[in-house]
């Protein structure tokens, strides 16, 4: 069975790399261009996607098990919304970023929406990979002939 | 955005009281599914309804008198901004949704428990907040669009809650997919109509539509909008023609989902549609009032009439339950449909008194589901004497609604009655009192059945456990204490028809 | 209702053709997954009309120069409606995907997709459950 598909199997572990690295790009760079949290997820979902289509399901699960991501799903809720939460203990409003620099709101807010997509990629992310598990895994398996 | 010329007071945690309200079981639902537990699902679920009812308690007493409290999300200030406006009108709602909350959740652990699988339960109990928190956010926020995100919010998560009874009959399934179907085209209905008006006045907020509507009067672009809006909403609520997947979504959910579904996600939607109709639009808005009286109004009292009928000939108790969920629904858009302040705060009683209501009997269905194992009217024969306490609540709640002097029910309907005289409308008092009726013969039926006939000879039920009881029994005396009772609903219902039709306070 | 009226609302003419589109593939068909395909259609429609109502003749993407030096002679598109459709587009993704995953249920369950197929099962358990009825009622009295 490994011995199949070579050219595929190459080219993708090429190309994962480069595609999670570009999913950080726009992470990061989506507070002032073209970009952000929900863009980077689904890329970074694509990532963990084509590792699993290429080398099977359980392969892909090995490296990034259900439960966790699970919790990464819902950890990315948390992200975002506990930025909520901590603006609101300054003394601020729901979400108010300029709570984190008061002397410089502007500042807070590249920090706010940064820390903000941050959690929106994490749950992009989990939820991608997890539509992708939660089908994946109700239909029997491709044998090799039927290639 | 604070710039920084201006000096920015902290706010105190009672500024926060109207986004806590949202975020408290928002932030335990994410929280249920990342620690996983199941045996922590329910505690961090029922902790988390009751802050929200302590904070909705707060709120409305705060705004009982008229005032009206504002928010500012992200402190964007409107109409730019999400705002969260809380006046009578929705704090009342939102107290009714946590206030249901915390008295289903209780029932809820040994009924999930025996007709939910348990692996799934972290999952469900996480979906079920995620429905609390989307419904009570749709009555908070004061942003048309942000409507819609906390009504698909709670709708994707019922659509997952309705889809759980499959471990007990398959045809929750496509209960729920019916569902889905369904209200998604109601959502996207809503969504084109708030497209519509955000291209007649370039606005969002709710009290700035309004503003705007009234100044520039009705144009095509705006009378489309409210039409659509009409008619997505009306799908939500299951507004007659409309109504075709509440029957099943009600019968194939677990009972609790039923319970906490029949109590608050119609009575929200109801609401929306009042906020829409007076607030944003306005009575002085023409072609809303036409479309009330000829088309709203003659489809609640179908609604009435139809749904009754079909429901006395049910043989399942849960179904039954369902069928007279859309007359009742009939009676609150009656009530919406005089556009007069006693109609609206007719509509508004009715919708918290039928939560009640309906909240009681669905919950008694489950405790007669996990003792009987169906609720058909073979299975229920007989347990009046095997049950005592759950059928006694049952003839409790049958009575209030029908209507019966002493209960809530016949509260709203004496104000909904009350509410046709003053429009001098009496061929509609009297279809609100022959459709009772119709009520009378359902209820009887299933009294009959209960008491009347004999047990079956393989009947094992006993009475049900006591976490079943008391949530049963504390809805059960809601309905006969707001029923003797009526300052707190009647009041709060007034004042929030008031502020809805721009009425000085009273 | 002349050329330029006809020209100057195609956006218009295309959201409604392709709602309608979407709206009769959900009545029409009787698979599951063909109905979930014209809910996407119909929602794209609505997107499409969003967007489009969003464009201003002659005018750019809508972001500042980061010097904040903004020259009033540039018209700028609105881009409010399409923030909101972010929000909407995602909505359409969660209900398309809990969609699927109830049909993968149901054919778990019924064996079909197919809508005539499931309901003659479920009218068969419906008829099944009355027959048992009768029966338990007509033993009793």
């Amino acid at each position: 069975m490994i011995r199949h598909h070579l050219i595929l199997r190459v080219i993708t572990k090429m190309l994962i790399g480069p595609i999670m690295l570009f999913a950080l790009y726009v992470q990061f760079h989506g507070d002032y261009s073209p970009g952000g949290g929900f863009q980077a997820g689904v890329i970074m979902a694509v990532a963990f996607i084509i590792y699993g289509v290429v080398f099977g399901l359980a392969t892909v699960q090995q490296v990034f098990p259900p439960w966790l991501v699970h919790k990464l799903l819902a950890l990315g809720v948390l992200i975002y919304a506990g930025t909520g939460v901590v603006s609101l203990f300054l003394g601020y409003g729901y979400l108010d970023y300029g709570a984190f620099t008061p002397d410089h709101p502007e500042h807070g807010q590249h920090w706010g929406i940064l820390v903000v997509e941050l959690g929106v990629g994490v749950t992009v992310t989990g939820v991608m990979v997890a539509i992708y598990y939660a089908f994946a895994a109700r239909t029997p398996a491709i044998s090799d002939e039927d290639w | 955005m604070a710039t920084e010329s201006v000096v920015h007071t902290a706010m105190t945690l009672h500024d926060h009281l109207p986004v806590l309200q949202i975020l408290v079981p928002f932030i335990a639902a994410p929280l249920t599914v990342f620690i996983g537990s199941r045996a922590l699902a329910w505690p961090i679920s029922f902790a988390s309804s009751v802050v929200s009812l302590v904070i909705a308690w707060l709120l409305l007493m705060q705004v009982i008198d008229g005032d009206v409290i504002s928010y500012h999300i992200g402190g964007w200030a409107p109409p730019l901004g999400i705002e969260y406006r809380v006046d009578a009108a929705n704090a009342f709602v939102v107290f009714l949704v946590a206030a249901i909350s915390v008295v289903v959740l209780p029932f809820a652990k040994v009924s999930v428990a025996y007709e939910v699988p348990l692996r799934d339960h972290a999952l469900f109990y996480s979906a079920y907040l995620l429905c609390f928190s989307g419904l009570m956010g749709v009555a908070i926020t004061g942003d048309a669009f942000n409507v819609f995100v906390f009504l698909e919010i709670s709708s994707l998560s019922t659509y997952v809650l309705i889809a759980a009874g499959a471990g007990k009959d398959k045809r929750a399934l496509t209960a729920a997919y019916d569902y889905l179907i369904m209200g998604t085209i109601g959502a996207t209905f809503f969504v084109i109509g708030i497209g519509f008006l955000y291209m007649g006045t370039g606005t969002l907020n709710m009290a700035d539509l309004a503003q705007r509507i009234a100044a520039q009067g009705g144009n095509r672009t705006i009378e489309a909008g409210f039409a659509f809006i009409l008619v997505g909403i009306g799908l939500k609520l299951a507004f007659y023609p409309l109504h075709l997947w509440l029957p099943n979504a009600y019968t194939y959910a677990p009972s609790a989902v039923s319970a906490f579904l029949a109590a608050t996600a119609t009575k929200v939607a109801v609401y929306v549609l009042l906020r829409f109709c007076f607030t944003v639009f306005g009575p002085a808005f023409g072609f809303e009032v036409l479309t009330l009286q000829y088309v709203v109004l003659p489809l609640a009292v179908v609604a009435m009439f139809a749904s009754s009928f079909v429901a006395v000939f049910q043989s399942d108790f849960k179904r039954m339950l369902a069928y007279s969920s859309i007359a009742q629904i009939g009676y609150m858009l009656l009530g919406i449909a005089f556009l007069t302040e006693t109609g609206v705060t007719a509509a508004i009683v009715h919708l918290f008194n039928h939560g009640i209501t309906k909240a009681a009997l669905f919950m008694a269905v489950g405790a007669y589901v996990l003792r009987a194992g169906d609720t058909f009217y073979n299975d229920i024969a007989g347990l009046g004497r095997k049950m005592p306490w759950t059928s006694a609540a049952v003839v409790i709640g049958g009575l209030s609604l029908i209507g019966v002097p002493g209960t809530a029910g016949f509260i709203s309907k004496w104000v909904l009655v009350q509410a046709a005289f003053e429009k001098g409308w009496w061929p509609v008092a009297l279809l609100i009192v022959a459709s009772s009726l119709l009520a009378v013969i359902y209820v009887w039926r299933v009294v009959e059945v209960l008491y009347l006939q004999p047990a079956r000879e393989d009947s094992t039920a006993t009475e049900a456990p006591l976490t079943m009881l008391v949530p049963i029994w504390v809805a059960a005396l809601a309905c006969i204490w707001f029923g003797i009772d009526t300052d707190t609903t009647l009041g709060a219902a007034r004042t929030a028809a008031a502020g809805l039709l721009n009425l000085p306070g009273q | 209702m002349d050329w330029d009226f006809i020209v100057g609302h195609v956006n218009y003419w295309l959201f409604i053709v392709l709602m309608m589109t979407g709206l009769y593939i959900v009545v029409a068909k009787g698979n599951l997954v063909k109905k979930i395909v014209g809910l996407n259609i119909f929602q794209t429609a609505v997107f499409m009309l969003y967007i489009s109502v969003g464009k201003i003749d002659g005018g750019t993407a809508p972001i500042f120069p980061t010097d904040m030096k903004i020259d009033p002679a540039v018209v700028y598109s609105n881009p409010l409606p399409h923030v909101l459709i972010l929000t909407a587009i995602v909505v359409g993704i969660a209900t398309t995907s809990l969609g699927l995953a109830l049909i993968v249920r149901i054919r778990e369950a019924y064996g079909t997709i197919e809508e005539d197929g499931i309901y003659q099962i479920e009218k068969d358990i419906a008829a099944e459950e009355y027959r048992l009825h009768n029966e338990l009622k007509s033993r009793r009295s």
